[in-house]
């Protein structure tokens, strides 16, 4: 426990290594599938739920497709949704909680207010609700939905910053020689609020893969032909007791990559913010 | 210490009503957008012409937003959410039904994860660094990331498909048997929580110089948690079980439908399915309400362990 700098920590080198393999894996998916994942082979009778074994490392599901390619290609929606969602929402967040923070009064007043009814939802349950509106559910609505819900943590964590940033000499000073707001808000605020933002949206990225997963498997979310690894859990259900591969694959892919991010972010934190450290 | 806890609560109370304020001009809003014009929605492009207008008359549609908004809160306070456009009946009659059994299974699942999750955490806790310390945590970080969906699942395949112990799923009239797993699946999650909570809150308490002094005194290392650690480090981890009871909401629906459970979460899902917006938007104010009373909850608490909290 002597060694320093950001590998001290076991949880960051493993959940780096998980991120870093469910990334690569994602990105590389076309390369190292071994077949088209849509692709329904003939002579379906033989092929379909095939356990895992050669040809079909882990199996094919009820069609007879490749599961390791759906898999794999199941990861790049999964990635998709959980960093493109976060990025969006962060955005939203971060400037939400940087005017809230920064001119307070009855601005801040109301978007805490927004942001607090907007948390005062279980998220799924809200996002299960909104999706209802559209006429069918699909993967743009998912990511709009999600979009909808996830800035209100990041705009809590960066108005607590803002609050406590704004009060330091250097803001003051800055105040004082007439520095324009947004020069002060970009430029003295918001890098100071980078930290936190950071952990909040990494920690926040693996509750969209699973808010993903979780509607598609509800049949809420993507639609086939897109690959979910939420929808293909949702056809395990129906061979658990046959073919039980077809199940525990793409869940076992969502956990592990959700259990890196995790282990991610708890790391970052530590590393971040000194005040927990034992 | 009642006339002592009346103010705070009191004021917590009215805290409550622009958040439930906000929540019902939500679900209005969402319903407006959604369904158009209500009364044809709900009785199809066919629609008695005289029905149709006297539906428009009870709820107002032909006057401003504001005043549809006020009528249905009206309706609302009265607790008349409206028909079901699916089973045509009240949305209260439906949701009422469906209530018992997720309650049944958010205790079950709370009563699970406090108890897991408290001794797995004072576990962790009594040797930090130890091979069980990094076998427990190292389980509660699996819990915490494993999405309750897959979780249900590998449980019904090992203990109901391969080993046969329990039911693979239903409700069985209220069996025992078929409430473990589902039980099992929706509290995982916050046992997580609460072990990591337990542990990292029981080992900021016994570096505090009162429970040096219980140690100094020659008690046994049992009374030392017990009786003068334990309590102090309960506040934090009360906090932690109230913001379980979210997750529990969320996860309601994922586990009701991998178990067939018949309760709310489950309701919610079909009716999306459906578009049976009424039953939608009553369920969700429903889980909403919950929540946010189950976090008023968790502030009364508070109030009882931390004496502290009363004053400010």
């Amino acid at each position: 426990m002597t060694e320093r700098g950001p590998f001290r920590h076991h949880g960051v080198q493993v959940g780096g290594a998980l991120v870093a393999l469910f990334v690569g894996a994602a990105l590389l998916a076309p390369w190292l599938a071994p077949v088209d994942p849509h692709e329904v082979p003939t002579g379906l009778a033989a092929a379909s739920l095939r356990p895992p074994g050669p040809p079909n490392a882990l199996g094919t599901d009820a069609l007879g497709r490749d599961l390791l390619s759906r898999v794999l290609y199941g990861g790049r929606v999964s990635l998709l949704v959980g960093v493109g969602v976060e990025l969006v929402a962060a955005l939203i967040g971060a400037l939400v909680g940087l005017v809230a923070g920064y001119y307070g009064g009855w601005l801040d007043g109301l978007l805490m207010r927004v942001t607090d009814t907007v948390m005062a939802f279980p998220s799924l349950i809200l996002a299960i609700g909104l999706i209802a509106v559209f006429e069918r559910p699909g993967l743009d609505k998912v990511f709009l939905v999600l979009v909808l819900l996830g800035w209100t943590t990041i705009a809590r964590v960066v108005r607590g910053e803002v609050l406590s940033l704004k009060t330091r000499d250097y803001v003051q000073a800055a105040r004082a020689l007439g520095v324009p707001d947004t020069i002060i808000v970009f430029r003295h605020l918001l890098p100071n609020c980078l930290a936190p933002l950071l952990v909040a949206a990494t920690i926040g990225v693996g509750g969209n893969m699973v808010a993903e997963a979780g509607l598609s498997f509800l049949g809420l979310g993507t639609q086939a032909p897109t690959i979910s690894w939420g929808a293909m859990l949702a056809e395990g259900q129906t061979f658990l007791a046959s073919a039980p591969w077809v199940a525990v694959f793409p869940g076992l892919a969502l956990m592990l990559a959700v259990l890196g991010i995790n282990l991610l972010g708890d790391g970052l934190r530590d590393m971040l913010d000194p005040r927990l450290k034992r | 210490m009642l006339t002592q806890l009346a103010r705070p609560v009191a004021r917590r109370l009215v805290a409550l009503i622009p958040v439930l304020f906000g929540i019902s001009l939500l679900v209005f809003v969402l319903n407006a957008v959604a369904l158009g014009d209500p009364a044809r929605a709900m009785l199809g492009q066919r629609g008695d012409p005289e029905l149709i207008a006297q539906i428009r008359k009870e709820y107002a549609l032909d006057r401003p937003l504001w005043v549809q908004y006020a009528t249905w809160m009206g309706h609302l306070l009265q607790g008349n959410l409206g028909r079901s456009y699916h089973q045509q009946r009240p949305v209260s009659d439906v949701i009422a039904e469906r209530f018992p059994a997720t309650f049944r299974l958010a205790v079950a699942a709370t009563a699970i994860a406090v108890a897991a999750g408290l001794g797995m955490g004072i576990a962790a806790a009594l040797r930090p660094g130890s091979a069980v310390d990094h076998l427990l945590m190292g389980a509660a970080v699996i819990g915490i990331s494993t999405p309750v969906f897959w979780l249900g699942l590998m449980l019904s395949l090992l203990f109901a498909v391969w080993l046969g112990w329990l039911p693979v799923s239903g409700y069985g009239d209220g069996a025992l048997a078929n409430l473990v797993l589902p039980a099992l699946t929706l509290g995982a999650l916050h046992t997580g929580t609460i072990a990591r909570m337990t542990r990292s809150s029981l080992l900021e308490v016994v570096r505090q110089d009162y429970v040096q002094a219980a140690r100094a005194k020659g008690l046994g290392e049992v009374a030392v948690i017990g009786k003068h650690a334990l309590k102090n480090a309960l506040i934090p981890v009360v906090t932690v079980i109230g913001i379980g009871l979210a997750d529990l909401l969320v996860g309601a629906p994922l586990t009701e439908t991998v178990f067939a459970w018949p309760g709310l979460g489950r309701m919610l899902v079909a009716a999306v399915g459906q578009r049976d917006l009424p039953v939608v938007m009553g369920a969700v104010l429903v889980f909403a309400v919950i929540y946010v009373l189950g976090s008023l909850l968790v502030d009364l608490a508070y109030l009882v362990i931390d004496p502290r909290i009363r004053r400010d």
